[in-house]
């Protein structure tokens, strides 16, 4: 059901990729990505799935998961796909029917992009199934709070994104609940046309909305009542601290990107 | 074969994932109709995943469930038909209430069923008496009402649909002691009435105690037993070891007995124990 979601989902765990300083991971994930989109051939794009294969399988995640997170979007992939098939219209023809001509230049796009989508996200989802939301949110801050110079909320955001990658999981069951709820009750969710399948949400997301802004209140209230009156002054249990392996695996991604950009150069394939 | 019964059920939550958890394991029940039963065990030891079957919203792993003889998921779109039969109030069920007036709330499960205006009209009015909601209350906003009062609308929402089998999960949590008797009695004045099969799950011992006439017993995704309260509240030492408590005036006449003086049955309601010392004190004086 819902709970099959892997957003923001945290897998725990002690591999070398799960131990790396989470503000480290997330400027390492920032130039795989700039890696996968800098690439201009087939060879550059390989360098980044090498990259990934081997960040994957030191992290010990299980490959069905890789496969679920790239999922939800195989339908984003499927679209680009046939825009980039039909529209390209340079290079070696090789359908041609009627109107639509389906060139070599077409198919080559479709796959290099389909490739780069399915890549991104496996990538970014890797940083999420190794870092737990809070180390995440940290890093953001971290990351961002040099802004607080030009009165960047650099801490209120990093606390919203908190609140909400932590209720994200809550909202969910809270869903399966009430929908498990109404289909006691003789909820038809499944059958009738769009408008109808709509009107039968409601009974659904009026309890929803009205569970979020309880819990939202009861929150704000907690946090109230320890004190909480926003970033200043605030300390942290867990200090963040860049170590040696965090080096390490940054050396080691700068040669993967600069072995891009070197294909880039003299090897654009 | 009962109402409910179940051959070799099991269950496993988040099956290839590293949080894999068996609930259920091979559970096997009979429950025959017009049975009241209650269902006890500890948090996580299977018991809302146990009723979750019994109305098709959680397909088995692996065994089988009888709902009238009809087994569940051998025929999909019967499924709609079996949840009619089998109503389930899930816990804290007051949160499911979305629509703008108490009567519209109530009716929504009758009106689903298929049923005429005029059924589904005499059905909410003669529930909301059941339950104890003044007609008054019937154009007010279930948003409007005090928890109690929500958690009796919830429940008569599932009872108006009048299904073979009700089951409610921890009906009384979080209510005071008065809104909890109140809660039980018109469950047990709801089976009086309709002569149908109610299950009701409860951590509270001295609930089900007060209650039922059938116990089932969960422990560790096992089925522990299912029989009647004397004969399950006669397993102390079992029970404690499950971490599950016998209520307080069968622990005050288990100490009776362990100090000489013999009673003949197991005793659970004060009402009972009440008849019983009467009966021994007269014996006493009958003798000196």
């Amino acid at each position: 059901m819902i709970k099959d979601i892997t957003i923001g989902q945290y897998f725990p765990g002690s591999s070398l990729v799960h131990r790396l300083d989470p503000r480290m991971k997330l400027g390492l994930t920032v130039m795989y990505i700039v890696m996968l989109f800098i690439a201009k051939g087939f060879l550059g794009l390989g360098v980044g799935i090498v990259f990934l294969t081997a960040a994957f399988l030191s992290s010990g995640i299980q490959l069905s998961l890789m496969t679920k997170s790239v999922k939800p979007i195989v339908p984003v992939i499927l679209f680009t796909g046939v825009l980039n098939l039909f529209f390209v219209s340079t290079g070696e023809v090789l359908v041609s029917w009627g109107f639509i001509r389906i060139t070599e230049d077409g198919l080559r796009t479709m796959i290099f992009m389909a490739v780069r989508i399915i890549f991104l996200i496996c990538g970014t989802s890797l940083l999420t199934y190794t870092t737990s939301p809070i180390a995440l949110t940290d890093a953001i801050e971290r990351v961002l709070s040099p802004l607080r110079i030009i009165r960047f909320p650099a801490h209120e955001i990093a606390m919203i994104m908190t609140i909400a990658l932590r209720f994200i999981p809550i909202l969910i069951e809270e869903t399966d609940k009430i929908t498990s709820a109404q289909k006691a009750r003789g909820a038809d969710l499944e059958s009738g046309s769009v408008l109808q399948r709509a009107k039968a949400l409601v009974p659904i997301l009026i309890p929803l909305f009205v569970s979020a802004f309880r819990r939202a209140e009861d929150l704000a209230l907690a946090m109230e009542c320890r004190c909480y009156h926003g970033g200043d002054g605030r300390t942290r249990m867990k200090q963040l601290k860049v170590g040696f392996i965090d080096w390490l695996a940054l050396a080691v991604t700068s040669l993967f990107l600069a072995g891009v950009i070197l294909l880039n150069i003299f090897l654009p394939l | 074969m009962g109402i409910i019964k179940t051959q070799d059920l099991s269950y496993v939550y988040g099956e290839g994932t590293p949080f894999r958890k068996v609930a259920l394991d091979k559970v096997n029940i009979d429950i025959e109709e017009g049975e009241l039963v209650g269902i006890i065990g500890r948090t996580g030891s299977g018991k809302s995943t146990l009723i979750q079957h019994f109305n098709g919203l959680l397909k088995a792993t692996s065994g089988k469930v009888f709902i009238d003889g009809e087994e569940l998921f051998s025929d999909k779109s019967r499924l709609r038909q079996i949840r009619f039969k089998v109503g389930l109030v899930f816990q804290y069920p007051e949160y499911q209430l979305f629509e703008d007036t108490v009567y519209k709330d109530i009716a929504y499960g009758p009106i689903n069923m298929g049923l005429s205006r005029e059924e589904v009209d005499e059905r909410v009015k003669r529930t909301m008496s059941l339950v104890g909601l003044k007609p008054e209350l019937m154009q007010k906003s279930p948003f409007e009402l005090s928890g109690g009062q929500k958690r009796r609308v919830a429940i008569a929402g599932v009872m108006a649909m009048e299904p073979k089998v009700l089951i409610l999960d921890e009906p009384t949590a979080g209510l005071d002691p008065h809104g909890r008797d109140r809660i039980l009695n018109l469950i047990k004045e709801y089976h009086r009435q309709k002569g149908s099969t109610v299950m009701l799950v409860s951590h509270s011992m001295e609930d089900i105690a007060k209650t039922v006439n059938k116990i089932l017993v969960m422990n560790d995704s096992r089925l522990f037993m299912y029989d009647t309260p004397e004969r399950v509240f006669a397993k102390v030492k079992e029970l404690d070891n499950m971490g599950l408590t016998v209520p307080q005036i069968t622990r005050v006449f288990d100490r009776l007995r362990d100090s000489g003086i013999a009673f003949s049955d197991e005793v659970y309601s004060v009402d009972y124990a009440k008849k019983l010392v009467l009966r021994l004190l007269q014996e006493k004086r009958v003798r000196s």
